[in-house]
């Protein structure tokens, strides 16, 4: 049925292109040009390195790659030199990328001080998967990631791209959903259901005309994979999808990404052109008699449209509103078909698994959770970026081991996982292997894997009032609890973080959440007081401290400091804060001694910074009373 | 929610411009929210004649068309600045202090979030995450994504804008 000759021909061209620049005379420079790249500057060194090289006549390929997950280290450079192991260099700015093209691309020079690490096991160079974090790292989905051009199709078929569908093609549809049941595959956009009985139920529902559509709606602020992957590796989301709409018997397909993310939509759109050039797309795909397309439809800023039937009416183009389930997409969707609704990852995870079959992919991770866990680690953490581990990683694993700890020798108090439906989890908890149920013991969930780090200076009260105030601003108003409800516990979260918390409002406050949880029809209303729940439980200290004290433990909250330069500490000679003052609130009083006027003053905290290490003057006080000035 | 009324040639031109977008569409509900994102990419904002035309030619009430407009985060009811700036208030910004970023934009600028400066140079809004969690705190000046700001950094970018406008001005 399938036509053999069509995917080998692709598939050769496409090695031999990839040979060609790899295995060729030429260095080939690669400079991670994903959003995360893009903000550090990456578009500058990357226009500082084509400028050097034809200044200096020198020839080499250079090729733009999606994000390594690396982002601490943004701008990335790779260079691969003929002979030699690909070397991987961080934090590159034009003038460095400058000097690499001289010393290593045209010199003899690695440059070791900029590297990160070579990119193979060598004799010379230690490699960057020497480091720690590697240790505990099992790259599945975020293999292709920074590796590959995610705007050349043929990069993702050298690496072994579109060979899962080919092998699906010559299967039948009811073997490939055996195949991802048996592989234990779950829903990566946080809820966890198993990805073989969505199918399953979607396949034997009635109707000719049925849909696929992938969730990038990854609206969870702290969450990033779901941009990273689209940025750096597309194909492999629209080969998942193709193999998934084989298996459903679906004639059309969807993305629905965040507007927030234009370059994603941009090397989807490519992506998607490519693939139908190729034939791996659109009528008779790869000669087989299976059809199969896909549009991409760019969301437009509303939290509640990640939840599944949210998204279906937002396509309809009607307010994202959530309705009840049953009927469940599965056999009533969009536009009343029968609709598969999987997240970016779970799709991503798809050809792999049809590739090297489901005894594979069961190996790894925990008994009721297999595979592997995305998470995006970003907040008060040394390593920021992604990272993919298996299930059954420890907390503490990810966030000191991989992440390498907190950064400035503070202490940690704190791990926001999930969004704003987890929690935030305490040190307690951080030896808690991670997977889809493990974590709901203790107030939280695993969700999208969006992991936000909380040091010593971060209030826990604040944290609560910014997640509430989230959810209250998301909420689509469709449930009177989650519409009023949040509103309530943000207005009294308010009060306590200005000073003005009674004690009786930390009672209404776990009524009102208990409430929310029980009154609220989708997940944003049931999960939204999650945090609140989860900063009551681990740390009403805080609470109290904000409320019988009018003081903030972690010197966080406007309200309730005041910046104070010490006068016996404060150097003379000195004025770096007044000149940094954004404000012009410091002014030097007759000894010299620099002051702060208070009523001026907005806590924006540029004169800590500003202030030498050496006389460390300033400090916040809470409850914010300044001493008089003698 | 105030809808900005418009002189008459600007909303003739408005109407114009929409109908020239809707002819590439077809009358489906399902293309209201890709019709809408194209018509603001065109003007900006969603004027509300051009929101009236786009219901007649879907057959939909106005009604419908403002509660999907309102509904998202995305869509404008007010003419935007030159310069689009944009605070990132997501969990990371958030903590790493980008309610100091968004208060220095707020003085520097003199509006408030949701607001344009009164010589149409800059509108200020904020944005729940823009995924460069890792960056953080970030703001988006049109489409280019600035890492780790601060408020010194606030008033060099603004600096910086000025400087090259008087370029400009001066034609070099």
């Amino acid at each position: 049925m399938k036509d053999e000759v069509t995917f080998r021909k692709i598939e050769s061209q496409a090695r031999a292109h990839w040979n060609e620049l790899y295995d060729g005379a030429k260095p080939v420079i690669m400079v991670g040009t994903a959003t995360c790249g893009r903000a550090a500057g990456a578009l500058d060194v990357l226009q500082a390195i084509k400028d050097e090289l034809s200044g200096q006549q020198a020839d080499a390929y250079v090729v733009e790659v999606g994000c390594m997950g690396h982002c601490y280290a943004e701008p990335l450079v790779i260079i691969a030199k003929p002979g030699q192991p690909p070397m991987s260099y961080g934090y590159v700015t034009p003038e460095i990328a400058r000097r690499l093209v001289i010393d290593y691309v045209i010199g003899e020079d690695p440059s070791l001080e900029f590297t990160l690490g070579a990119l193979e096991e060598n004799d010379l160079i230690p490699s960057i998967y020497d480091l720690p974090r590697f240790s505990y790292e099992k790259h599945i989905v975020l293999e292709n990631c920074g590796h590959i051009d995610p705007e050349d199709i043929e990069h993702y078929i050298a690496k072994g791209g579109y060979e899962a569908l080919n092998k699906a093609l010559t299967m039948q549809p009811v073997e490939i959903i055996e195949e991802i049941k048996r592989s234990g595959l779950r829903g990566m956009g946080g809820a966890g259901f198993p990805a073989g009985r969505k199918w399953e139920a979607c396949r034997e529902a009635r109707g000719r005309s049925k849909y696929v559509i992938c969730n990038g709606d990854e609206g969870d602020p702290g969450a990033f994979m779901d941009r990273a992957i689209l940025e750096s590796d597309p194909h492999s989301v629209i080969e998942g999808m193709i193999i998934a709409a084989y298996a459903v018997g679906a004639r059309h397909g969807y993305i629905y990404v965040r507007a927030e993310y234009p370059l994603a939509v941009h090397r989807l759109e490519i992506a998607l052109r490519q693939a139908r050039r190729l034939g791996l797309l659109g009528k008779g795909i790869l000669g087989s008699s299976f059809s199969f397309d896909i549009k991409i439809f760019q969301g437009s800023g509303a939290f509640v449209c990640g939840e599944a039937t949210a998204l279906v009416a937002s396509i309809e183009g009607k307010p994202g509103l959530p309705r009840h389930r049953p009927p469940r997409l599965t056999t009533s969707g969009l536009n009343s078909k029968p609709t598969l609704l999987n997240n970016v990852k779970t799709l991503a995870f798809v050809p792999r698994i049809i590739a090297n079959g489901a005894g594979w992919f069961a190996q790894i991770g925990t008994e009721g959770s297999k595979g592997t866990a995305i998470f995006a680690l970003a907040g008060k953490v040394v390593n920021t970026g992604l990272t993919e581990v298996p299930m059954g990683t420890t907390l503490r694993q990810v966030i000191f081991d991989v992440g390498g700890g907190i950064p400035r020798g503070k202490r940690f108090k704190a791990v926001q996982i999930g969004g704003p439906s987890g929690g935030c989890l305490p040190e307690s908890a951080l030896d808690v292997p991670i997977d889809f149920d493990s974590l709901r013991g203790y107030g939280a969930m695993m969700g999208s894997g969006g992991m936000v780090v909380l040091d010593e200076d971060d209030c826990m009260v604040e944290v609560a009032r910014y997640f509430q105030e989230f959810t209250q601003r998301e909420s689509c108003g469709k449930c009177t609890m989650c519409r009023l409800g949040t509103k309530q516990m943000l207005e009294i979260l308010e009060d306590i973080t200005i000073g003005q918390g009674r004690m009786e409002d930390i009672d209404t406050l776990h009524e009102l959440a208990l409430d929310v949880k029980a009154g609220s029809l989708c997940g944003l209303g049931r999960t939204a007081p999650n945090p609140v729940l989860t900063t009551f439980e681990y740390f009403r200290d805080e609470y109290e401290a904000h409320i019988k004290e009018k003081r903030c433990p972690a010197l966080m909250c406007p309200e309730l400091i005041a910046y104070y330069i010490l006068p016996d500490k404060c150097e003379r000679s000195c004025d770096a804060c007044i000149g940094t003052c954004t404000v012009e609130a410091i002014y030097s009083n007759k000894k010299r001694i620099k002051v702060i006027d208070q009523e001026k003053c907005v806590k924006c905290g540029t004169c800590l910074d500003a202030c030498p290490p050496q006389y460390n003057a300033i400090v916040k006080l809470s409850p914010p009373v300044v001493p008089e000035e003698k | 929610m105030i809808v900005v009324e418009n002189s008459t040639e600007e909303q003739e031109s408005n109407i114009q411009e929409t109908r020239k977008i809707l002819k590439r569409f077809g009358r489906q509900r399902g293309n209201l929210m890709p019709i809408l994102q194209k018509v603001q990419g065109r003007l900006g904002y969603l004027p509300s004649e051009a929101m009236s035309e786009v219901a007649a030619f879907l057959d939909i009430p106005e009604m419908d068309v403002f509660g999907v407009v309102t509904f998202y985060n995305q869509f404008r009811l007010h003419p935007p600045g030159k310069h689009s700036i944009r605070v990132c208030l997501g969990t990371a910004c958030h903590m790493k202090g980008g309610h100091i970023i968004l208060d220095s934009w707020k003085r520097r600028l003199g509006i408030n979030q949701g607001e344009t400066t009164p010589d149409r140079e800059f509108d200020l809004d904020t944005v729940a995450c823009v995924g460069c969690c890792a960056m953080a705190p970030v703001t988006v000046i049109d489409e280019q994504v600035e890492a780790r700001i601060t408020p010194t950094k606030v008033d060099g970018i603004l600096l910086a804008h000025k400087l090259a406008k008087e370029r400009a001005e001066r034609g070099d």
